[in-house]
């Protein structure tokens, strides 16, 4: 099992040069302090930016600069701005190579629920957690494989409401690596638990990649 | 294009019932002080279209806290101090219409820019697609989506010129350009007044209709 920084280590390691990526809220952003200094990786956020960089400290912090969470960051040399309309347009339009996603759960067919617990009295909140996912050319989630109840949440159907359909590429999990592709869930990596052992957990049929 | 001395002055004429497009990302180019001249306006039964729906006691949120608002259109209404949306939305206070926020910005691109509708993969197959006409256009599910338009836009920019071209300041710029194109009157809020190099205008004057000197905050 991998913790947290050791899942945003592995899939800054999987983003490549020269990518053009958005990074969700939350363990997603983590994955921005694993990249390489000169990979050349160009982070968007939807409000507005391309070449955002770390996070503002101190006298850095601007309030005209901030990031999708609402967090004060930074620009990189060769930044741009627009508009959310062009901000939006650049993710729909495929331009974007990959965008990293936290998940409630994620469907052997690539189906992403990630924005409503389901819950009835939950007040509904989605921002661009669905254009993300229809949008960027890659399509990573991040997240636990199992709930704190020990449930799966790499399933046969999501049970939450649905974000996207047939939009997530690859699952990175505490427990395993899956590729979601047209012939199925393939397991490409395993961290620290027997492909056997994976699978009990799990109703999806797995595969395991050759090496 | 009116300079207007006041906050208040330049939205003062907002009728009750009244679509008013409100710019800003967080804090990031939200036009305060045009928002709390729209409450002292006394302007009730308002539609909101914004990507939030305020937080803290200021802004949209007092808006909503003083029951101006009959509705909002928004993308993400839940933020960590939204407590005033909160408790309008759960007593029946405020109706909230939910659209991901790149359908938000599309819609009201289309508004400005005379598109009657068109086809957007964003939330296909999902509730919020629920009830909307749909397509497949080369093997890709596609949902109709309609263009929203304002009666009034507030929104901030960082540098207006003497024609009322602007231009804004980092992430302050979000919703700020497709707002000002979509509503009837558009107001906007700005830092300073200065020469825009024709090269550099972010927004042009002919979408800006009154314009009121704030300053910066400190």
């Amino acid at each position: 099992m991998i913790d947290r920084q050791g899942l945003a280590k592995l899939v800054a390691a999987d983003i490549p040069a020269g990518a053009f990526v958005n990074l969700g809220i939350g363990l997603p952003t983590e994955v921005a302090d694993h990249l390489a200094p000169d990979s050349g990786v160009v982070l968007h956020t939807e409000n507005g930016m391309l070449g955002m960089g770390p996070q503002a400290r101190g006298g850095d912090v601007d309030r005209d600069l901030i990031n999708a969470g609402k967090v004060p960051v930074t620009e990189l040399p060769g930044a741009s701005y627009f508009h959310h309309a062009d901000s939006f347009a650049m993710m729909r339009g495929g331009h974007l190579d990959v965008c990293v996603l936290g998940a409630y759960q994620v469907s052997a067919r690539g189906d992403l629920a990630n924005w409503h617990s389901g819950a009835p009295d939950a007040i509904p909140a989605v921002g661009g957690a669905m254009d993300l996912a229809v949008g960027a050319k890659q399509v990573f989630v991040m997240m636990n494989l199992l709930t704190r109840d020990g449930k799966p949440k790499l399933l046969p159907e999501c049970t939450y409401p649905l974000t996207g359909l047939r939009c997530v590429t690859r699952v990175y999990t505490d427990l395993a690596t899956f590729l979601i592709t047209g012939g199925g869930v393939v397991v490409r990596d395993l961290h620290g638990i027997e492909f056997t052992d994976l699978q009990n957990l799990l109703d999806v049929p797995l595969e395991q990649e050759l090496s | 294009m009116i300079v207007h001395e006041t906050a208040l002055e330049a939205v003062a004429d907002t009728p009750d019932g009244a679509t008013v497009l409100i710019g800003g990302f967080g804090p990031a180019g939200e036009p305060v002080e045009l928002i709390e001249a729209l409450l002292d306006s006394g302007a009730k039964g308002l539609t909101v279209v914004s990507n939030n729906a305020g937080s803290g006691e200021t802004g949209i949120a007092a808006l909503i806290r003083e029951d101006r608002v009959a509705k909002v259109v928004c993308s993400y209404p839940r933020q960590a101090d939204s407590r005033h949306f909160d408790d309008a939305y759960r007593a029946g206070r405020v109706e909230l219409d939910l659209v991901p926020q790149g359908n938000l910005a599309e819609r009201i691109r289309a508004g400005g820019a005379g598109i009657g509708a068109f086809f957007t993969p964003t939330g296909y197959g999902t509730m919020l697609a629920e009830g909307k006409e749909t397509r497949v256009i080369g093997g890709k599910g596609y949902v109709l989506e309609y263009p929203i338009t304002g009666d009034v836009a507030l929104v901030k920019a960082h540098r207006a010129d003497a024609r009322g071209n602007l231009v804004y300041r980092k992430t302050g710029r979000n919703f700020g350009p497709v707002m000002a194109a979509a509503a009837t009157t558009t107001v906007v809020q700005v830092e300073e007044f200065g020469d825009i190099d024709p090269e550099h205008v972010v927004t042009p004057c002919i979408y800006v209709n009154r314009i009121v000197h704030i300053g910066r905050a400190a």
